[in-house]
């Protein structure tokens, strides 16, 4: 986030364009949405400053609903587009969306190499564990074995853990929502785009029409867990887990937050913690890039003059071409 | 004066021996005294050990293609003079490693060629007793000493390699000047006491018109292509590394004063939506790539087609299909760029045809690609890439940005009008020339989607048919629009004499061959041929290449692929037949003397389809 704040309040519904959502009735997709423009709004950040590039699916339709600069890209190729934006332009708000087959799936490596970039981006994934819009096949996160009733036989394929990923990968900012609980997924998502890196917020979502496993009755349960019985899905913050990293310089602290991430991250298979898994501060892409050029200290990319009022290229090529000069 | 205006040298090696480097002292020596050169490089798609070769075309007028018979050949290991002694002309020279090298292996060797025995071991062993250095870390001197046992032989001063070593060795290297000049020396002063040196028949004369210094470029097309993005103002670019594109993508790291971003990507469906991510916030942004990496690029370039994204995709051909064959060069994507991703959207595709036009492509492409809001796809061939020569300095002269139709804001404080900033811009707005207004995130009161389903004027989702029509057709007149206003000269043109009994139709570095091949078809052959050379391929300039075609009197095509991509373009969009191909999809350059070959063979023998095949 680089986007100067606006001076009059925006309120969240300002933020609604004039196309109507065309999700199913009961579909996550859109408390996610909602939360989207109240975490812009919560945030005040100029609609027009804000990029929001979403892949295709049920969720990349997202971006035709918010009053902003909005891209509904290729599937599974929303961080290269956001990558892109944020790089050539960084002072703009950059939220990259789409859902877990987008994501994790055909997007797979994008998703990986993201991490290593850690530019000042947010990117929220709707999980739901399906491919909807094609009517229901399995996604990478949905457990093997498991039939929901849009399979045809049970799933064969084992599922992917994002986080464990995302932490191999290094994302600087992991954290999970519920796509039911609007106030804990709006202020997720205004920590994540408060966050300075790059940011993964993974959004459990039920798909009303066809998963019937990963329902909102199933997130409601409650599991047993070390010999107790406790709700299915809690705040970690409310048992005292804190996944963030106050001095980055401190390998010991690193190795040991990292540590408690990565078991924080395989909970998943018994019960789901909501909120920030881990964070830390690390260098980005940019930063790099600005140190070894300068024309990037005093300008965004976008910026860096190249022609004059008249425009004639102001662009010196001598000294590009001084090694070949004879 | 004495001597000869034209010589052509050649080295090779295994792979990672300094091959380039001998090539690259060569060459700077030579242009260093006043000649011209064009450098073939032939390599396998290997690091160390394989084969590799560079032939140095020297003249004393701008050549720009390379020749086939040779009249030095320098080596310094056995394998270059078994592969390519049979090349060598009549009365040339084989300068070798009498250790390494027994001539009794070499075959094909004609009996008049001169052997020069050149003690590569015994060299380095005198000039590691003199400077206390290590031998095996002297051996590298071989390349040194190779070069300049060469232009020794061709009578070129001492003086040439000494400038030149100055020129490739500055800053912390400039040390290195004083020990290659002390292996120069050794070969010197060997060569010019060996039996046969001073009758040599291939001296090359003392160039008389000695080009000013510092008037003239020694470099290669993806130097061109990067240096002309630059000039355009192109200030990120993506990519993954592929040959021989990536050799435009270190050469743009290489030079930070221009702050341009150029970024790895993790594959290339990674590079073409970044570019396209990009380029929306109204960067001038590209991408390079070589055939395997094109084909992943199709969807992506789609995208940027549906939404009006003014990108540049620069596609190296190599040999295809598949990896092919990864270093040497073909012209064989140019039906595949044309119809790039599925479905129909407009595109700009053109190829350059020399060193000039990769500088001219890499700054109009971007011109080209804000003003039709389309993406363009500039296609030079590896021989452009890779190959080394000297040229003038580009003109730049008159050159002239265009950012085509931009949005400009006019709402003073946009906070303070909320309402208007979050307005909804018509980015698709259908036009009479096709071309809507372009606003960029950022801009108060440019807000839009996009999206790569068929879209309403504002960007969002429709099926409606007649939205579709009116979208497909307004993309579609961009196109003509463009066919109009590009000049006629920068979609083709005719060299030579309008009206020449023979007019050949050729594309990317065959106009470099063909153009060196004319005067030589006039003097050797009484041949008055003229060269078409087609640069623009999409939009397909149909009437000035149906005009020249019509009064042409014998036709015929010549291309670096199977099945004649241009020529059955002409055909498809012209209507005209050409009824003479030539063909070379052996992935190795055409070399002046198979052209003029090619083009007595089908004046002769009215030949159909000539395939040919020269080279290693």
């Amino acid at each position: 986030m680089a986007t100067k704040l606006l001076d009059k309040p925006l309120k969240a519904f300002n933020l609604k364009s004039d196309k109507h959502p065309d999700w199913c009735p009961g579909c996550g997709d859109f408390g996610i949405t909602n939360a989207i423009q109240q975490a812009v709004a919560g945030l005040q950040i100029a609609p027009w400053d804000l990029h929001f590039i979403t892949g295709v699916g049920c969720s990349g339709k997202t971006s035709h609903y918010v009053q902003c600069y909005g891209v509904h890209t290729l599937h599974g190729r929303s961080l290269p587009y956001a990558i892109g934006s944020k790089l050539a332009n960084p002072s703009l708000t950059v939220i990259a969306a789409g859902g877990d087959g987008d994501g994790y799936g055909i997007g797979a490596g994008h998703f990986v190499h993201a991490g290593r970039r850690n530019l000042d981006m947010t990117y929220v994934v709707f999980d739901n564990e399906v491919y909807g819009l094609t009517k229901g096949q399995a996604a990478p996160t949905l457990p093997q074995g498991d039939k929901p009733k849009s399979l045809a036989a049970p799933n064969p394929n084992g599922q992917i853990n994002p986080f464990a990923l995302a932490l191999a990968s290094g994302y600087t900012f992991i954290a999970r929502s519920y796509a039911y609980d609007a106030k804990h997924l709006k202020a997720t998502l205004m920590a994540a785009m408060q966050h300075k890196g790059m940011a993964l917020v993974d959004v459990l979502q039920p798909c009303p029409t066809y998963n019937d496993l990963r329902t909102k009755d199933f997130f409601a349960e409650e599991v047993t867990f070390e010999g107790a019985d406790v709700p299915r899905v809690y705040y970690m913050e409310d048992e005292g887990y804190n996944g963030v990293v106050e001095n980055p310089d401190d390998l010991n602290e690193v190795n040991e937050k990292r540590l408690a991430a990565f078991n924080k991250i395989y909970e998943i298979e018994e019960r789901t913690g909501l909120g920030i898994y881990y964070q830390i501060d690390r260098p980005s892409y940019s930063d790099f890039t600005k140190e070894a050029m300068p024309l990037l200290k005093e300008y965004n990319p976008v910026d860096i003059p190249y022609y004059d009022a008249d425009m004639n290229p102001t662009t010196d090529i001598s000294s590009g071409q001084a090694s070949v000069v004879i | 004066m004495s001597g000869l205006t034209e010589v052509n040298w050649m080295i090779g090696g295994p792979q990672g021996t300094g091959v380039d480097s001998s090539a690259t002292l060569f060459s700077r020596a030579m242009a260093v005294a006043g000649y011209w050169v064009f450098g073939k490089r032939e390599y396998h798609s290997n690091i160390k050990g394989k084969h590799s070769y560079f032939t140095v075309r020297v003249n004393h007028d701008f050549v720009q293609s390379c020749l086939d018979p040779i009249d030095v050949l320098a080596t310094f290991e056995k394998s270059t003079a078994q592969i390519h002694a049979h090349e060598i002309m009549e009365n040339g020279a084989l300068i070798y490693d009498p250790k390494s090298t027994k001539l009794e292996d070499v075959e094909g060797l004609d009996p008049s060629v001169q052997l020069f025995e050149l003690p590569f071991d015994e060299i380095i062993k005198e000039m590691a007793e003199e400077t206390g250095k290590n031998p095996v870390k002297l051996s590298i001197m071989k390349n040194t000493i190779a070069v300049a046992a060469s232009t020794a032989l061709y009578g070129v001063s001492i003086d040439a390699i000494e400038e030149a070593l100055k020129g490739l060795f500055t800053g912390s290297k400039a040390k290195l000047v004083e020990l290659n000049m002390m292996a120069a020396r050794k070969a010197y002063a060997l060569m010019e006491k060996a039996e046969g040196f001073d009758s040599f028949a291939y001296k090359v004369a003392p160039q008389v018109n000695v080009p000013a210094k510092e008037s003239r470029l020694l470099m290669n097309g993806a130097t061109a292509c990067g240096l002309g993005k630059l000039k355009a103002g192109c200030r990120l670019v993506t990519y993954y590394s592929i040959t021989p594109a990536v050799d435009e993508c270190i050469y743009l790291e290489g030079r930070p004063e221009y702050g341009i971003t150029v970024m790895q990507c993790e594959d290339e469906l990674s590079a073409v939506n970044m570019m396209n991510g990009a380029a929306l916030t109204g960067i001038r942004a590209s991408t390079a790539t070589s055939g395997p990496g094109f084909s992943l690029m199709a969807e992506g370039i789609g995208w940027a087609g549906m939404n009006e994204v003014p990108v540049v995709v620069f596609n190296y051909q190599r040999g295809g299909p598949s990896t092919g064959l990864p270093t040497r060069s073909e012209q064989a994507d140019l039906s595949f760029a044309l119809n790039v991703g599925h479905g129909e959207f407009p595109k700009i595709v053109m190829a350059p045809g020399d060193m000039h036009e990769c500088f001219e492509d890499g700054f109009d492409s971007f011109n080209f690609a804000e003003r039709y809001q389309t993406p363009v796809i500039v296609l030079p061939d590896k021989v452009l890439a890779n190959n080394t020569q000297t040229i003038e300095h580009f003109n730049q002269e008159g050159l002239k940005i265009d950012r085509g139709n931009l949005f400009e804001p006019n709402i003073d404080n946009p906070h303070e009008d909320v309402e208007a900033s979050m307005a909804t811009h018509k980015r698709f707005e259908v036009t009479e020339d096709g071309v809507s207004v372009r606003s960029l995130p950022g801009q108060p009161g440019g807000i839009h989607w996009l999206t790569g389903d068929e879209h309403t004027e504002i960007g969002h989702i429709t099926e409606d048919p007649e939205i579709r029509m009116a979208q497909h057709e307004k993309r579609y007149r961009k196109l003509d629009k463009a066919l109009k206003e590009i000049p006629v000269d920068r979609q083709f043109k005719l060299y030579g004499d309008p009206n020449a009994d023979v007019t050949v139709v050729c594309w990317g570095c065959l106009k470099g061959t063909m153009l060196d091949a004319m005067p030589v078809l006039k003097e050797k052959h009484g041949i008055n041929m003229n060269v078409l050379h087609v640069r623009l391929f999409s939009p397909f300039p149909v009437d000035g290449i149906r005009k020249v075609l019509e009064n042409a009197k014998q036709v015929m095509s010549i291309e670096m692929n199977f099945t004649s991509q241009l020529t059955k373009l002409i055909q498809t969009e012209v209507g005209f037949a050409i009824p003479h191909k030539v063909v070379k999809y052996t992935g190795r350059p055409v070399s002046q003397t198979e052209a003029v070959d090619a083009v007595m063979d089908v004046v002769n023998k009215k030949t159909e389809r000539l395939v040919l095949s020269y080279g290693h």
